[in-house]
């Protein structure tokens, strides 16, 4: 496959970017994006240009750094990590549009990489059970229902990669921190610190300069560990719930 | 938002009812209008129950502007830089919310001028609403400015409602289904409602 | 001087492990340690190096001590490290199903699984904590599998006869590192742990014979800088991309424990390394990692590939008696389920003989189509849809309608740093855990034992033994840049990126990280033989020597540059390749995962020669391409006595 690629290319945080515009040949349909990128990253460095920048590591969709918007999907255009993605999903002769995720809450870097340390932050401000290590009891101690573990399970499967973020048309960052919360405040272990997690995530949220949620569903829609987007409104009930038992 | 929102859904929901008087004649039409100014007496003196309800309702209709305004402002600030790569998002209902909600500030404006201060509405006769809401429908701008707001109103609620219901923790996964079908319901019948009017006029039903 | 020309030293002894009955030893040793006063903890600075399960854990425990603790990964986030792809499940010996499991069982099996080659003591301590790593995971919040009684659920897995593994679905290890990032998190809020992340290890500073300090490069800005410490953790995973290819996180990398190897921490037998026989196979040379795919697969699928070689019609039109289901006919007894290594060997073994099938021949089928016949289609995806899909996505083949394709890679490695039973390296003050170490899983690590080890290591093990190094050490004053030692390390790191920079030659960074991987893979892979390793030996001196000449670096050193970081990780592995294929030389007996092919029985089983290979072969470095010394620590077995394997 011969392809055309438009790329952004930013020298580091505070230069200012542009799509540049490279071709690649004898592309494999059997190559996963990144590895396409790496085939375009050998010449460049052979023809002694800056290859271009991008955050990837297990490459087997799990670890969450990986962050193309391609052509104008998060992750492109299968509901995968772009990692994941393979070049089949391409035709011969496309030009592919690829740029960084969008959001103030993450600066870029540069090229393709992008500061989400932000998201750390959030789950800084709660996103945990206060359990120092020895102090836990017999894990048979507490039965957790079924479907409570599973429903945590689900949103505990977030990635925090921040797709939801670079989909979302308001930069906002509801889902992820929904999926935190949600994960944590269902089970027993996580429900002392129930009220204070949701109002310290959410303040933490709204401080790190995300939007605000319309819900128009793109982050679900995005989310390459399928997120639902029910769990944003989850999230606003217990929101309302801490307001109501909390007076601070 | 979602709160002054659903407070000004309900006052449509009355408005409309209202307005669907409009098919049993001029005296019946002007008597409820009448009656607006009335109620609520002997215990409340005549437009107090009115002033009460339209304080509440520019309240909510403040509340909502402001609140629409911040969080567009905040919105707009979280993501300074779009895509090269421009694709639709969203669905339609939710892509118009601030457009949508723009068209319908300026629309109460106009629809206050026009059938509570009598301010543009040429033929008006204080104390008949039913000769000048006629009046109104038998002009051409006249239509068409309303008709226009109403598609936006319709629209406006489709993806209000549902959101709302969201924003105040009402909705799952099991239940979304259901709302999405209250929502498209709620704008499809409000929308008709208030849309029958000026077609009745148009096709001279109502005269 | 010729590097296969290495001396042998003094043995080197672990002699923090206290004497008595096995169960009682980690009591003891916890007893015997010396404890930091609580007030006095903030005074002490710990630097913990990887933020995966035992980083993570370690530098949560330790905070939450009282230390001060200063946390690196090269990742964006803590939570991006690699342990998070683990699948399968972690072991404790809780005895939920009451099928006969306890701590001595898990102790037993672990020793014997890793081919006898592993300390009792830690072997035995770690069966010991499997306990209360479940009970902190669930009480962290880890959503575990569970059963309608609202308990854990358990499997078996690794071919165990008792169900001691826990899960959650197919992301056991993404599960317990979030577990570890958010107590991890909840430190570095309390303002306990400072986290430096994009920012990578470059050396270890050594201050008159203990450990002080790192010399750490920011990725974004270049910067090199020193940080400084009464003591330095490694939790820097594995060095399987040694081999370049490999089901290893693209990023992850030897540097840390080579660098710390190279300051005087012995490197135990760095030849161990464990093939996983059921990965997706490599597609073309473009190939840039392989992904694994859960061994639970072959609990219904059947491994073949066609008698006649170079058979190029596709699957479904080879008639059932050409196709050879090769471990069902060499092994009648445990067919599929044979353990990792023999599949592995026997299907490299296969593809040697130019009978392996897809691109390259470099893969064998593994068939569900009896499975699906006789249990139901239904049955199968139930079980098994995970993982078809993750399969269907990468290859665009549907494995229910045609088989899939499998073969080996690299996985994991059991060798890694020497450290005693406190998990000190001969470096005082240098910890290392993890797959940074070699301790507990000897020549072969058992399924569902990697998460066990890390999290053992960084919650229970290592907060507990550091406290009596840093009570007794006498520590002084921290030293800080202006020591002459800090200055020369500095310069040294400075010196190697400046020189990387300046080649300016004809060949990138992957270029030779994939030579240097297919020789490893070809020489010291599945099956090693003396021949094949001395070519080996010969060869990884040229490779380096044409690195420094041809190597091209775009960019500089002051800015985010990839480039350099790979350039850099390639540097350490040229070295640390060459001591693995002197390790696997020396030891000329097979055990666990490393299979010498002199070295069998007449059925082709790995036949160990305990008299003269019943030791931990710990490497001290002597200078680059020089050859290095020998320290052997005898294993001594007291509970568990070796047997030979068998499996046909």
């Amino acid at each position: 496959m011969k392809l055309k690629l438009r790329v952004w290319r930013q020298r580091d945080a505070g230069a200012s970017g542009t799509m540049a515009t490279y071709e690649v040949d004898g592309i494999s349909p059997d190559m996963s994006f990144l590895e396409m990128l790496d085939t375009l990253n050998e010449d460049l460095i052979l023809r002694g240009e800056d290859p271009v920048a991008f955050d990837h590591d297990c490459r087997e969709g799990i670890c969450g750094a990986c962050s193309l918007v391609i052509n104008g999907d998060a992750h492109g255009p299968e509901r995968t990590t772009t990692c994941q993605l393979h070049m089949r999903s391409f035709a011969d002769g496309d030009t592919i549009d690829v740029e960084p995720w969008r959001a103030a809450a993450f600066p870029v870097v540069k090229d393709l990489v992008v500061d989400r340390s932000s998201f750390d932050r959030i789950i800084q401000a709660g996103g945990y059970v206060s359990v120092p290590t020895g102090a836990a009891p017999e894990a048979h101690a507490t039965p957790v229902p079924k479907p409570d573990a599973d429903f945590a399970f689900e949103h505990a499967e977030c990635i925090g990669c921040g797709a939801c973020v670079a989909a979302c048309p308001n930069g906002s960052a509801m889902l992820f921190t929904s999926a935190k919360i949600n994960h944590l405040n269902v089970l027993p272990q996580g429900a002392p610190e129930r009220e204070t997690r949701v109002l310290d995530m959410v303040a933490t949220m709204d401080e790190e300069g995300f939007g605000g949620c319309t819900l128009t569903g793109e982050c679900a829609t995005a989310c390459p560990k399928g997120i639902p987007l029910p769990s944003i409104t989850a999230m606003n009930k217990e929101w309302l719930r801490a307001n109501r038992k909390v007076k601070r | 938002m979602a709160v002054s929102g659903l407070m000004m859904l309900g006052y449509l929901a009355a408005h409309v009812l209202g307005n669907l008087k409009v098919f049993f004649g001029p005296q019946e039409f002007n008597e409820y209008g009448h009656w607006l100014r009335t109620m609520g007496a002997p215990v409340l003196h005549q437009e107090w129950a009115l002033w009460i309800v339209r304080i509440g309702l520019l309240a909510a209709v403040v509340a909502h502007g402001v609140a629409a305004y911040q969080l567009s402002r905040r919105d707009i600030r979280a993501r300074p830089v779009s895509y090269a790569h421009k694709r639709k998002r969203a669905s339609y209902a939710t892509r118009t919310m601030r457009w949508g909600g723009i068209i319908l500030a300026l629309f109460i404006v106009w629809h206050i001028l026009d059938l509570t201060t009598l301010t543009v509405n040429e033929n008006a006769q204080p104390g008949r609403p039913y000769e000048n809401v006629v009046a109104t429908f038998s002009t051409w701008y006249g239509n068409v400015i309303y008709l226009t707001a109403m598609l936006a109103l319709g629209l406006h609620i489709r993806h209000g409602f549902w959101s709302a219901a969201q924003t105040l923790g009402a909705g799952s996964a099991t239940r979304d289904r259901a709302l999405k079908a209250a929502a498209n319901g709620l704008a499809l019948v409000l929308t008709a409602g208030f849309v029958a009017v000026p077609v009745a006029v148009m096709t001279g039903v109502v005269s | 001087m010729d590097f296969t020309q290495y001396t042998t030293g003094a043995p080197i002894a672990d002699a923090k492990a206290p004497e008595g009955p096995i169960a009682e030893r980690w009591d003891r040793r916890r007893f015997e340690a010396k404890l930091v006063n609580p007030a006095n903890r903030r005074k002490h600075t710990v630097i913990v190096v990887g933020t995966g399960l035992a980083g993570g854990a370690a530098g949560a425990t330790l905070g939450e001590q009282g230390y001060h603790v200063e946390q690196f990964c090269y990742q964006d986030s803590p939570r991006r490290a690699h342990s998070i792809a683990a699948q399968g499940g972690i072991n404790a010996a809780k005895n939920y199903r009451n099928d006969g499991d306890s701590i001595h069982r898990l102790f037993y099996d672990t020793v014997k699984g890793g081919d006898f080659r592993a300390r009792e003591s830690n072997v035995h301590r770690l069966a010991q904590i499997s306990v209360e790593i479940i009970d902190q995971c669930v009480a962290q919040g880890v959503p575990f599998a569970r059963e309608y009684g609202g308990l854990l659920d358990t499997r078996s897995f690794g071919g165990v006869q008792v169900s001691r593994t826990f899960y959650a679905r197919g992301q056991t290890g993404q599960q317990l590192l979030l577990g570890a990032y958010q107590a991890l998190s909840r430190q570095i809020a309390a303002g306990t742990v400072t986290l430096h992340a994009r920012t990578e290890m470059l050396d270890l500073i050594v201050i008159d014979g203990r450990a002080r300090g790192i010399v750490a490069r920011d990725l974004v800005t270049g910067e090199i800088s020193s940080h400084f410490a009464d003591a330095v953790v490694l939790a820097t995973g594995g060095y399987g991309n040694v081999f370049y290819l490999s089901t290893n996180a693209m990023n992850s990398n030897a540097t840390a424990i080579w660098r710390a190897h190279r300051r005087g921490a012995y490197l135990a037998n760095p030849c161990f390394t464990q093939i996983h026989p059921t990965c997706i196979p490599r597609t073309g040379d473009h190939q840039s990692k392989l992904t694994l795919m859960s061994e639970s697969l072959r609990n219904d699928g059947r491994i073949w590939v066609p008698k006649a070689q170079g058979d190029q019609r596709p699957a479904n039109e080879i008639p059932e008696d050409e196709r050879d289901y090769y471990l069902e006919r060499i092994y009648p007894s445990f067919g599929n389920l044979v353990p990792r290594d023999i599949a592995s060997r026997a299907a490299k073994n296969v593809c040697d003989e130019g009978r392996g099938v897809g691109p390259g021949g470099q893969g064998v089928y593994l068939d569900f189509a009896d499975a699906i016949e006789r249990m139901g289609r239904a049955k199968v995806e139930e079980k098994y849809g995970n993982l078809f899909d993750m399969y269907a996505r990468i290859t665009a083949e549907n494995p229910y309608e045609v088989p899939m394709r499998i073969y080996p890679a690299v996985h994991y490695t059991m060798g890694g740093l020497w450290v005693d039973y406190d998990l000190q390296t001969t470096v005082p003050g240098l910890f290392a855990v993890g797959e940074a170490n070699f301790s507990d899983h000897g020549a072969n690590r058992l399924g569902a034992s990697a998460l066990m080890q890390g999290l053992g290591d960084g919650y229970f093990v290592l907060p507990s033994t550091i406290n009596d190094y840093l009570a007794r050490a006498p520590l002084g004053d921290r030293p800080d840049a202006s020591h002459p030692a800090v200055a020369e390390v500095l310069a040294e790191t400075e010196d190697r990126i400046r020189l990387l920079l300046a080649v300016d030659g004809d060949r990138t960074p992957d270029s030779f990280h994939r030579e240097l991987g297919e020789l490893m893979w070809e020489f010291c892979g599945m099956a090693r033989t003396e021949e094949g390793l001395r070519k080996a030996l010969d060869r990884i001196p040229q490779i380096r020597e044409e690195f420094w000449r041809r190597i091209k670096v775009p960019g500089t050193g002051e800015e985010f540059n990839q480039s350099l970081e790979k350039a850099n990780r390639v540097v350490d592995y040229l070295e640390l390749a060459e001591l693995m294929c002197l390790d696997a030389l020396h030891r000329a007996e097979s055990c666990g995962g490393h299979f010498r092919t002199e070295s069998q029985t007449p059925d082709g089983e790995a036949a160990r020669r305990d008299e003269e290979f019943g030791y931990a072969a710990a490497w001290e470095f002597t200078e680059t391409g020089a050859a290095p010394v020998l320290h052997k620590e005898d294993l001594v077995f007291e509970y568990v006595h070796p047997t030979q394997r068998s499996y046909a």
